[in-house]
């Protein structure tokens, strides 16, 4: 009778397996199937910060000034080359002749002006509005030449004109990017069932189409890791670049059909408190909560050891990097002290989780270790919709856990109340100013240290450990990214070897 | 029938039965660790004199897992069969006294909620009020009502034919009477088969949300849970899910056996073929 409660799974796994044969036969090695963890939740990069709309879109369908590579270097895209003033504060960039969106119509700098000015604009709902903050006014040159004036010298511009929040986008379609994408990159939209599949196929019209060796790219939505590993096994998808349960990794590295890589990403992981709502708003509370977290047991118990634990809000690999993990240490002793001085021993508290298992198992890990001192944590799993809905938009949470994939993202704590962390230090916005000001890369680097000990310092969250970059991979398929400077990477580099 | 032996599925059911209940009864009072007690750094552990069944992924120790789990999974049956039993009985009784309109009615209601499946109601529920055992208890005990609404009320209608009732009505008693000293005595046995079978279907239905994430909230341990969780483990460590699983097993079956077990010995006709 135990069957019956165990047979939908075994029937999904016989029709994956029935599905994967028949694809494997068809193709002729010219499409990639690729696992995603993640289902966008809208298909404009440029009006959502859910991470794998600019996983699929960003560089694939939608283009941007400039680009980055692996190593986080920034190199020409739409812009072929540009001309920076002396003062830093005016860009001059010329573009690319010759472009066609995917619906036909012509890409010149007038477009680049529309892209920019809607995602300034007052009705603006781009996610990451703050990398345009800089910007004064962008002037249309001529057709292929774009002037884009700076308020104050930003030494992450062009970096940041490379994200998907920055696609030039044509005043034509942009409407209708939500559900219909019209981009000018190498490929272009062509379905997306939703809970299920999204469909890109190679651009003819691309300049270099001719380089471009895949012709069909498949997005398979698949959160459930056994089902990710299921479908993996029956090669019915030939990728998971995100691949979500470490513990199955040795099977993967076993398995000669497959190459496993372990890269890092932008992504600190973080127990986001409530900054603006009692008793997150007291920092004695939030010295307690970082006390009581251990972070050697949250990385073993949840990412099998393969995760580097992280004291502040910067990425382990990166150049400005301080180890404030010793700032906290896990003390049970002294985080009930402060729980009591502040007054709020035995609280109950909930901690809303996102579906991805490195919160999911994260948070029954933190659940215990808050519990030991004495605080009673209620787990609520929710969906994607909602914790974009509730947390992130409406800050309705006590705690939560996610990933911050964007890079050079410390400017989030300079976004005020508002922000779903709900924490505002006018010291540290006048830090992030001066941060972003900043040319000199040494001198940027010692006010991010700054920031870092500030942040650690307040103890504004729980920072836990980076998220990994874990990659299983069709042996046979090349170009994937190792780590993950930015949250895109172009299938045009992908091809398989035979 | 005194002379003969005990049927062996009823004997073996009753066996199951007796020794889940009692590992459930005992995990109130006792289990051998506290089961949300982490100890990461003993993960995976194999069986040994400290953790007779071994650590989980999480060092929790398994053996309180299942028995807390047991505790959990007894606690929902019971009270969903219980509370859906009561109120499935009482609509037959209702609707096998009066009849006429007030048995169409139920019966068409019965027919209505028969047709939705069990597992999507719950699915429901759990989608309108979040995921909760408590829910689950809901979604259990409104899918039996229509089943114990059925059996009652075939059942009463063959007493109200007996002599005694007839007998019962003409000395004045009324339906409601009737029904509570004369009718609901005499299709106990029936009932109580069902509540039974009932059982086990309602052990599967928990583990299967839980399994599905819409029952037990971690910490609160779960077979279900325990199954799901083990999924990705079962290269690493397949005794995570073998365990809850033959857990399920062991109950499923004890309760399926022992209700078996119980028709034999109370159906009449049954008895009368062997």
């Amino acid at each position: 009778m135990v069957f019956t409660l165990k047979s939908p799974a075994l029937l999904s796994c016989a029709l994956a397996l029935g599905v994967g044969l028949a694809s494997s036969a068809v193709s002729a090695k010219s499409s990639v199937v690729i696992g995603m963890q993640q289902e966008p939740t809208t298909l404009d990069p440029t009006a959502d910060a859910t991470a794998s709309i600019d996983g699929i879109m960003t560089h694939n369908v939608f283009q941007s000034l400039t680009s980055v590579t692996e190593d986080g270097k920034v190199i020409p895209d739409l812009a072929r080359s540009w001309t920076i003033s002396d003062d830093g504060k005016t860009y001059v960039f010329s573009l690319a002749q010759g472009v066609k969106y995917h619906d036909g119509t012509t890409f010149d700098a007038n477009d680049v002006k529309f892209a920019f000015d809607r995602a300034m604009g007052k009705d603006s709902v781009n996610p990451s509005k703050k990398i345009f903050k800089p910007i004064e006014s962008v002037n249309v040159v001529d057709d292929h030449t774009v002037e884009i004036k700076l308020k104050k010298p930003d030494a992450f511009f062009l970096f940041n004109m490379a994200k998907g929040d920055a696609s030039i986008v044509a005043p034509e379609s942009a409407e209708n990017n939500k559900t219909n994408p019209v981009g000018t990159g190498p490929f272009r939209f062509d379905g997306w069932t939703r809970g299920d599949r999204l469909t890109l196929a190679k651009n003819p019209d691309f300049a270099g189409a001719d380089s471009v060796a895949i012709d069909k790219v498949v997005y398979r939505f698949i959160s459930d890791p056994a089902a990710a590993t299921a479908a993996l096994l029956a090669e019915e998808i030939d990728a998971f670049p995100g691949f979500p349960a470490p513990e199955i990794l040795p099977q993967f590295e076993a398995d000669p059909r497959f190459t496993v890589t372990v890269g890092s990403t932008e992504g600190e992981v973080i127990l986001a408190m409530n900054n603006a709502k009692p008793p997150f708003n007291d920092i004695r509370v939030r010295r307690a909560i970082s006390h009581a977290l251990n972070r050697d047991e949250i990385i073993d118990g949840a990412m099998y050891g393969r995760a580097t634990p992280i004291g502040s809000f910067y990425p382990p690999h990166g150049s400005a990097y301080v180890d404030l993990t010793g700032v906290y240490p896990h003390d049970v002793e002294k985080s009930k002290a402060l729980l009591k001085e502040a007054g709020v021993e035995g609280a109950s508290m909930t901690l809303r989780v996102p579906p991805f298992p490195y919160a999911t198992r994260s948070a029954e890990i933190i659940q215990a270790e808050l519990a030991q001192v004495g605080l009673d944590v209620k787990v609520e799993n929710v969906e994607w919709g909602f914790w974009i809905g509730e947390i992130y938009k409406k800050q309705n949470y006590d705690m939560t856990i996610i990933a911050h994939t964007s890079p050079n993202d410390m400017g989030n704590f300079a976004r005020g109340k508002k922000y779903f962390y709900g924490f505002e230090e006018p010291e540290f916005t006048a830090l992030w100013e001066k941060i972003r000001a900043e040319a000199d890369p040494a001198k940027r680097d010692e006010l991010l240290k700054q920031g870092q000990r500030y942040l650690t310092d307040q103890a504004v969250h729980g920072f836990l450990f980076q998220l990994p970059k874990l990659g299983v991979y069709n042996k046979d398929l090349m170009g994937f990214w190792q780590s993950s400077p930015v949250l895109f990477q172009s299938m045009a580099d992908i091809s398989w070897s035979k | 029938m005194n002379t003969r032996y005990l049927p062996a599925n009823l004997v073996i059911g009753a066996i199951l039965v007796v020794l889940t209940l009692g590992v459930a009864l005992l995990s109130v009072f006792w289990t051998p660790y506290d089961y949300t007690q982490l100890d990461i750094v003993h993960k995976f552990q194999g069986p040994s004199a400290a953790h007779w069944l071994g650590t989980d992924q999480l060092g929790r120790d398994l053996l309180s897992q299942l028995m807390a789990g047991a505790g959990n999974s007894m606690a929902v049956a019971v009270t969903a069969v219980v509370l859906g039993g009561s109120i499935g009985t009482a609509l037959g009784l209702l609707a096998s006294a009066y009849g006429g309109w007030v048995e169409d009615i139920v019966m068409r209601l019965s027919d209505l909620s028969f047709a939705f499946p069990a597992l999507l109601f719950a699915i429901m529920l759990a989608a309108a009020f979040g995921p909760s055992l408590p829910n689950v208890v809901v979604a259990i005990a409104f899918i039996n009502v229509p089943i114990f609404a059925r059996v009652a009320r075939a059942s009463a209608n063959q007493i109200w034919t007996r002599e005694y009732v007839f007998a019962a009505r003409a000395a004045g008693l009324g339906k409601f009477a009737i029904s509570r000293d004369h009718i609901l005595p005499n299709i106990a046995a029936p009932i109580i088969v069902q509540a039974t079978i009932e059982f086990a279907l309602a052990i599967l239905i928990e583990a299967a949300l839980s399994y599905l994430g819409l029952g037990a909230q971690p910490p609160s341990p779960s077979w279900g849970r325990m199954l799901s969780e083990a999924q990705t483990l079962m290269y690493l460590a397949p005794q995570l899910a073998i365990y809850p699983g033959l857990s399920i097993v062991v109950a499923v079956l004890g309760f399926g056996l022992l209700g078996d077990g119980l028709r034999d010995v109370t159906d009449p006709r049954l008895s009368r073929e062997r």
